[in-house]
């Protein structure tokens, strides 16, 4: 029988202002097993600490049960303190009787109830427990990188500059992501080009890092320390470490007519191609869907005009497997697909264009040399409606997202103002619903777009934008003045929502890292841990976590790398004992477990069993790799005969639990 | 028939390929037969029985046959053919040790129904192809239609398909539409009230014999949680009455996704619950939630609830489809 103690907590008002402690405490000392039980005003504090130590020591405690808030907050601090007086901190059980029953009761009788219950529960399971002694597994000093924006380039390079290795998967050609689109940025219009560029070659030149553009993940196994990951590098049908990028081939390659993803689709480029002059690596790459070679075997002009002899037809994608201790999510972000607004006749006029559009338009390495020309008869245009909030703060309904973008407002003030300032004849309209602009110097920025550069910002939507006679006739209301506005504009500017890259949802589930509704990943906390994910060894930096400016980005990116810096200063992590093992006696060999496991733990021998009259059986069973094992639990449910058990969570552990709770 | 298959065996043990057949024996009376290991020519002489009778689901023998030394000879019905690919797919029977003639089937007798048609007496039934005659101790004899005697797995059959065989006598046949959702379907139009009440009158008829558990093929633990006494629930399902059903749906849930609905658990409950009825509900639900899923049809795929896979659909989706009324 074991010797129990139970301590209620009262953290503060929390639980004691909902729940009656002091008849908790007295009614859980009636349960067997109890021998002392006592509530205090914060168990967590020092004091709190002192008094189950003290307990521990003086009634001679096998167990421990603490009424408390959730075990995610305090079971490690409760753990640690048996521990140091001897107690194994696998002995010690919390009932969660904050967030789980006072937060959510509002009648004192019916919360004390539960809590009892609760409490009661905890002392059955600590009846069944066992000490635990968890294991030591090592940590591989190198990081992963997934996403090679601005994001994932700040925290590489932070992680190289601490002396850790670091690995960076992109799967576009080029580093840089989004930002290297960007013409200026906010609020000090400095060239995004000229801040970003220098740290895509440092990236480069640093020698602790490995770029791997043009691949991507394809497999993730392991766990915090000890990642196995298998990455594809696409066959870019050019030898990387050959190829000079001095661009002969990009510029004689006679298919001319691909689309260029670089501005967005407004012009062409060929079927090899380097992404943009400052791209990092600055090799060439052939686009497999309009190569003529690739496909009919037919032409081969890059391969005769290039000097480096890099160019291979015959190249295949290639797996590269890697260990790594960490893996930083940066997979950043895209503006929504715009087909689902008709009204803003987006796929009807070449002259309505999306922010980012816009942003090449403006850009000096763009399709127009950096000249604005609207993208119809590329002439100046004088009247140009700039519409906020396309597909942001939407509620319900498919079409659009329910957040706000966070940046459009300031780009918009950005594009306002930079037009107004390089062709002070245009008329420039900006329609918005709220304007938000939080952040250092922004107010002062877009007040400079409305003060000093006389952008027309109207409180209102756009309700349509139709095409006739070369303009573009645009319906909107102002709401202010509550009247009817028809502007007759030559070029619109739709602000797209963002959203994560299409790539983070199956990312995620590979990493098992959780993603809230809008396929954003989730942050551990989101005020006190919101640089990494809830699982263990995965962190996360930039848009992947939710909307943000490049100054955010940066100071998350950094942040992330901190983390991992941490987590990689390490040798060795304690492994969790609360792992899944199973019994040889019991198993049938069926594979239900070995098929439901997400990490891969499980495996099968044939097994030599000594059975009656000396006879010998040779049997399938199952065992668990216990480093491997993330203790989710998926195995003992799937188990038919009750083989597969969790330390910790023993199936009689859990129906001993739901007995006292029935009870 | 009977013969064909009679001088295959003969045949197959004689040359050594096999040593041992698993087929069917008359038990105490004609029309209630057993399932029997034949080890030599006389045995299967004297023994050996084909006919309308032979429902026994022969697979799960195999899990202990298949270990033994040599081959063994197993004549799989379709039903028995799902079941023993589905006992294949758990690592239970070692294919290679056993050789499988696959033997067509339309339909198998119940022989309580004939009872239940108020013939008394009987001496004995005789397969006669469409047709069963039946003697009675008042020595007069009627002749049936086979196919108003059916047994129910067998008017909703899912499948005449051998799924795996080395050889076939008769025509293999095809897999089927059946009906057999239709009585599913009639118990989830029920009010919630009605439902317990219809599963309460059904399941309290149960004595725990565990016939159904011990003749299941799913069932093939080496051992049976209820038999486990650590388990810590061996004697839960004999506290009460309520416990008495959970062991039932305990074992639903056991074999959900393995279940191949060859409806062994009600042809040999002694007190009539149509057990078959809680399988079939797991089998719809997972159609309906993970798409059509026929366990044992292949030795491939894997049962939706017994697997991980990256494109998983989100619990929240199966709520919403399970949440309908």
């Amino acid at each position: 029988m074991q010797k129990i103690g139970v301590f209620v907590c009262w953290c503060g008002s929390n639980i004691a202002g909902t729940v009656d402690v002091h008849a908790v405490a007295e009614t859980l000392k009636k349960e067997p097993g109890v021998v002392f039980s006592t509530d205090y005003q914060y168990m967590c504090s020092e004091a709190g600490q002192n008094l189950i130590k003290d307990s521990i020591k003086e009634y001679g405690l096998t167990g421990v049960v603490i009424c408390s808030c959730s075990p995610r907050m305090h079971e490690n601090t409760f753990r640690k303190a048996a521990q140091s007086v001897g107690l194994n901190p696998y002995m010690v059980e919390v009932a969660n009787i904050r967030e789980q029953c006072s937060w959510i009761h509002k009648d004192m009788a019916t919360a004390t109830e539960k809590a009892v219950i609760l409490g009661r529960a905890a002392i059955a399971k600590v009846h069944l427990n066992a000490p635990l002694t968890a294991g030591e597994s090592p940590v591989v000093k190198r990081a992963l990188v997934i996403g090679g924006g601005i994001a994932g380039i700040q925290t590489a390079l932070d992680i190289a500059e601490a002396g850790f290795e670091v690995d960076i998967v992109e799967k576009s050609p080029t580093i840089g992501g989004k930002m290297a689109q960007i013409d200026k940025t906010f609020p000090t219009l400095d060239c995004a080009a000229c801040i970003l560029t220098p740290k895509m070659v440092e990236a480069a030149q640093q020698e602790k890092i490995k770029i791997y553009s043009y691949s991507e993940v394809d497999e993730v196994k392991g766990f915090v320390g000890n990642f196995s990951v298998k990455i594809r590098r696409k066959a870019r049908y050019v030898n990387e470490d050959i190829c000079t990028g001095c661009g002969v081939c990009t510029e004689k390659c006679p298919q001319k007519k691909v689309p260029n993803e670089f501005n967005l689709g407004m012009d062409n480029r060929r079927a090899i191609y380097i992404p943009f002059a400052q791209a990092v690596p600055k090799v060439a790459t052939i686009d497999p869907n309009y190569c003529t070679m690739l496909k009919t075997g037919k032409c081969g002009v890059c391969s005769k005009v290039c000097t480096a002899k890099a160019i291979d037809y015959t190249q295949k994608d290639e797996f590269v497997e890697a260990q790594y201790g960490a893996i930083v999510v940066a997979t950043g972000f895209n503006p929504i697909s715009l087909e689902k607004y008709d009204e803003f006749a987006y796929s009807q006029s070449p002259d309505v264009v999306t922010s980012l559009e816009y942003e090449r338009l403006m850009n000096a390495a763009g399709p127009t040399s950096g000249t604005l020309l609207r993208p119809s008869d590329l002439t100046h245009p004088k009247t140009i409606v700039f519409v906020q909030c396309v597909g942001s703060r939407c509620d319900g309904g498919d079409k659009g997202k329910p957040y706000c973008s966070k940046v459009c407002c300031m780009y918009t003030a950005k594009h306002a103002m930079l037009t107004r300032e390089k062709y002070p004849d245009t008329d420039v309209y900006v329609f918005y619903i709220d304007v938000r602009t939080p952040g250092k110097n922004f107010d002062e920025f877009y007040r400079r777009a409305v003060e000093d550069y006389g952008v027309h910002y109207i409180k209102g939507m756009v309700g349509k934008v139709v095409p006739q006679d070369g303009k573009l006739k645009v319906q909107a209301s102002d709401l202010l003045s509550n009247e009817q506005l028809h502007i007759d504009a030559d070029m619109v500017v739709l602000a797209a929502a963002i959203e994560p890259d299409k790539t983070a949802r199956p990312l995620a589930t590979m990493l098992t890292a959780s993603m809230d509704t809008n396929d954003f990943f989730t942050e551990a906390h989101p005020k006190l841990r919101p640089v990494e994910s809830p699982t263990a060894g995965v962190f996360l930096s930039g848009m992947c976590q939710g909307p943000k400016d490049i100054p955010e980005t940066v100071s998350q990116a950094s942040a992330a790398a901190a983390k991992v810096i941490g987590l990689l200063a390490k040798d060795k992590l304690t492994c969790n004992p609360c792992v899944a093992h199973s019994d040889e006696q019991l198993c049938n060999g069926c594979s239900s477990c070995e098929k439901v496991c997400p990490y891969g733990a499980i495996t099968y021998q044939d097994k030599e069993f000594r059975m009656p009259n000396r006879t010998v059986a040779v049997r399938r069973v199952a065992s668990v790799n216990p480093a491997v094992c993330q203790g989710c639990g998926a195995c003992t449910v799937a188990c038919p005969s009750g083989a597969m058990d969790l330390n910790g969570f023993s199936n009689r552990q859990i129906m001993a639990e739901v007995d006292a709770i029935c009870k | 028939m009977q013969e064909m298959m009679k001088k295959r065996a003969l045949q197959l043990l004689q040359d050594g390929t096999v040593e041992r057949v698993l087929a069917w024996k008359t038990g105490e009376f004609s029309y209630d037969i057993t399932p029997a290991v034949f080890e030599s020519a006389e045995e299967i002489e004297k023994d050996f029985v084909y006919d309308a009778f032979c429902a026994a689901n022969l697979s799960k023998y195999l899990v202990a046959l298949s270990k033994k030394e040599g081959k063994t000879l197993a004549f799989l019905k379709p039903c028995d053919s799902y079941s023993f690919q589905q006992l294949m797919k758990e690592h239970r029977v070692d294919r290679d040790n056993v050789y499988i003639i696959g033997i067509a089937c339309d339909g198998k007798a119940d022989a309580d129904k004939i009872k239940d048609s108020g013939i008394k007496g009987i001496k004995n039934i005789a397969d006669n192809g469409d047709k069963l005659v039946v003697e009675t101790i008042y020595s007069e004899s009627t002749e049936l239609d086979k196919k108003d005697f059916l047994a129910e797995r067998c008017l909703n059959c899912k499948s005449r398909k051998v799924v795996i065989y080395d050889e076939m006598i008769g025509e293999n046949g095809e897999v089927l539409d059946s009906n057999r959702f239709d009585m599913v379907e009639k118990i989830e139009a029920m009010t919630s009230e009605e439902r317990f009440e219809f599963w309460q009158n059904e399941l309290s008829r149960c004595i725990r014999c565990n016939a159904c558990r011990n003749v299941c093929p799913a069932c093939t633990c080496e051992k049976c949680v209820f038999d486990n006494d650590a388990s810590g629930i061996a004697n839960k399902a004999a506290a009460n009455s309520f416990e008495e059903n959970m062991f039932h749906i305990i074992r639903a849930f056991h074999v959900a996704g393995r279940c191949t609905d060859c409806g062994e658990c009600s042809r040999v409950c002694p007190q009539h619950i149509p057990l078959h009825l809680l399988n079939r509900k797991f089998i719809k639900d997972m159609n309906e939630f993970y798409g059509e899923y026929q366990a044992g049809e292949d030795l491939e795929t894997r049962p939706p609830l017994v697997n991980f896979t990256m494109d998983d659909v989100e619990p929240s989706i199966v709520n919403e489809k399970g949440g309908k009324e």
